[in-house]
């Protein structure tokens, strides 16, 4: 069975506006519609698109705050907005910039809260927090309110909160933003290993590419409320065109590079930034424009994936 | 539902457990505060001992009358605000955006709401109305009958219930307006201190409305009434001057639709 399902799922909101003394206008907008998909036991989706692009509004029917306009949808076998105490037992949620703990609290006191409050056996609990301690280098900070924690350390004390009750799906917003690349990585790795072990299922919105590289077998775009994309990181990369590029410096201005399977997209002074395929090696390309010119840098960008939701985009059109 | 109610209530219990832990690692600025409360909470009374070397009754009522008056209003506002004082801080946490943390939760957003950050200072108050509620039946010489002492807990259980009914009405039009807890203290602190002073020094209409539009008057005004030996300035019928528990059932189930109400609210439009 999937463990979650989503048919024909829509959202939308009335917004009410002051025009003239006592006048409002209202006017609605879809902040999601017409979603289906479904996600099985074990998945990592990246779920990604623009601010504003309808991810919120998903996780929050999801975790069954908000409920839908229309449409069906089931988690782990609830409807999230009729059975949520129910299903809050399933499921894990990390808001990103905001923490789900207590402020003024210990941590070590927010878990104790947590096991009481999720009734978790003792056992189970002892073992989870063994695991998670010790995974996200959590020891020193659990006699530290919450509040004195810095963005990394909160980060890593919300997902343990979130998994401290064994939940079938996590919704993780933004997880890894802001924090240090040592964090990152950290953090990435938990989530790898608890979705290996445990056959956790992860929905993760982000803006970072590199956690949907490194976590997830599958991507969702979302734009404008619709799917307009459902797939793995390759066949994003196919669709979105993804292109990455080499910024060269030359030793002096010169006329644009033209160099076979690169294209020179823009040439500022003695800087050039050549496009090339995300899946091509740079290797041979730098060889290519050091044969013919002096290089004093480089340096490679990485796909954005703004960019790559916009070629989605632009690509396919939606209807209306 | 017996095991809905049952486990709103342990959980109610753990979050206050652990509130009053907190409080507690900080036991200088507990005492303070708690000692703190007690005063403020006192100075009106000191007021009213101010006003009476001046007079000998205050709208027909004495000055340990009053006392009685102004203790079980006291008394059951301060309990109230105890179980759920902090709830007006609704407004807030939805501009934060925190109840959404609250609503993933395996409990009832009500009973965290309730419990949030519960303040064990707040027996400041309950202490100073008790000691002057304990003074005033010390100085008064009443006939305790069976009936008038069944009448203590009367007071003290259903005023205190219709306060809670106003706290949670007043949190839950904050699923409208955001910031509206000056209206709610309004009815509350507003109505608790209208109902510490005899209501014979208010105009006719002003105690109509205190009785039939918010009920302030069931709070201790008719209880101690009875047990005072008083008559009804009103001269209503007995049966509604012994609503109270009708009184605080109507307003728990009325809370109850708008706390519902104001949540369905929230879920459809996520602000």
């Amino acid at each position: 069975m999937a463990m979650i399902e989503v048919r024909d799922v829509s959202r939308s909101f009335v917004l009410r506006r002051k025009s003239g003394r006592w006048r409002r206008t209202t006017h609605t907008v879809h902040a999601v519609r017409d979603l289906s998909f479904t996600v099985e036991p074990g998945e990592m989706v990246g779920y990604i698109g623009p601010n504003g692009a309808g991810k919120s509004t998903t996780i929050k029917m999801l975790t069954g705050i908000l409920v839908p306009s229309g449409g069906e949808l089931t988690v782990a076998g609830f409807t999230p907005y009729v059975e949520r105490t129910q299903l809050a037992h399933r499921i894990g949620v990390v808001f990103g910039q905001r923490t789900a703990l207590w402020w003024d609290l210990p941590l070590r006191d927010s878990y104790e809260l947590l096991q009481r409050i999720y009734r978790i056996p003792a056992a189970r609990y002892r073992k989870n927090m063994a695991t998670f301690t010790e995974l996200l280098d959590l020891a020193a900070l659990l006699d530290t309110p919450v509040r004195q924690l810095s963005l990394g350390q909160r980060m890593r004390g919300d997902i343990a909160a979130a998994l401290l009750h064994d939940p079938d799906v996590v919704y993780l917003d933004e997880p890894t933003i802001g924090l240090d690349v040592v964090s990152k990585s950290r953090l990435r790795e938990f989530l790898r290993r608890t979705n290996r072990e445990r056959g956790l299922t992860a929905i993760l919105t982000t803006h970072d590419l590199d956690d949907i590289e490194q976590l997830c077998s599958r991507v969702m775009v979302i734009d404008h409320g619709r799917l307009v994309f459902d797939g793995d990181l390759g066949a994003l990369h196919a669709v979105g065109g993804a292109r990455r590029t080499l910024v060269v410096d030359l030793s002096e201005p010169t006329d644009p590079i033209a160099i076979p399977g690169a294209d020179t997209v823009k040439v500022e002074g003695p800087r050039q930034w050549l496009a090339f395929p995300a899946e091509a090696s740079a290797a041979p390309l730098v060889a290519a424009v050091a044969a013919s010119h002096d290089i004093a840098d480089l340096s490679i960008l990485e796909p954005d994936i703004e960019d790559v939701i916009t070629r989605i985009y632009t690509a396919a059109p939606p209807p209306g | 539902m017996v095991e809905r109610l049952a486990a709103d209530a342990r959980a109610y219990v753990l979050l206050a457990r652990m509130w009053i832990r907190v409080s507690m690692s900080y036991r200088t600025s507990f005492v303070i505060l708690t000692v703190g409360q007690f005063l403020i909470s006192g100075l009106d009374f000191v007021a009213i001992l101010v006003m009476f070397t001046n007079i000998d009754a205050l709208g027909g009522f004495s000055l340990s009358e009053i006392a009685f008056l102004y203790g079980g209003s006291t008394l059951c506002l301060g309990l109230a605000d105890l179980i759920l004082g902090n709830i007006e801080r609704l407004g807030r946490r939805i501009r934060l955006g925190t109840l959404d943390a609250m609503m993933v939760r395996p409990v009832s957003v009500y009973v965290q709401m309730c419990a949030d950050e519960f303040a064990l200072r707040r027996l400041g108050r309950i202490t100073q109305g008790g000691l002057v509620f304990a003074w005033s039946v010390h100085a008064l010489d009443i006939d305790w009958t069976a009936a008038r002492l069944a009448m203590v807990p009367y007071l003290l259980v259903f005023g205190t219930a219709i306060f809670l009914a106003i706290f949670t009405m007043g949190a839950a039009v904050q699923f409208w307006t955001a910031d509206s807890s000056e209206l709610a203290n309004a009815f509350t602190y507003g109505g608790s201190t209208l109902a510490q002073f005899p209501m014979t020094i208010y105009p006719t209409e002003a105690i109509k409305a205190l009785t039939f539009a918010v009920p302030i008057t069931f709070v201790n005004w008719y209880p101690s009434l009875f047990i005072l030996d008083r008559q009804d300035p009103l001269g209503l019928p007995g049966a509604v001057q012994f609503g109270g528990p009708v009184v605080a059932a109507l307003l728990a189930v009325l809370a109850a639709a708008v706390w519902r109400t104001g949540v369905r609210h929230y879920r459809s439009t996520g602000s």
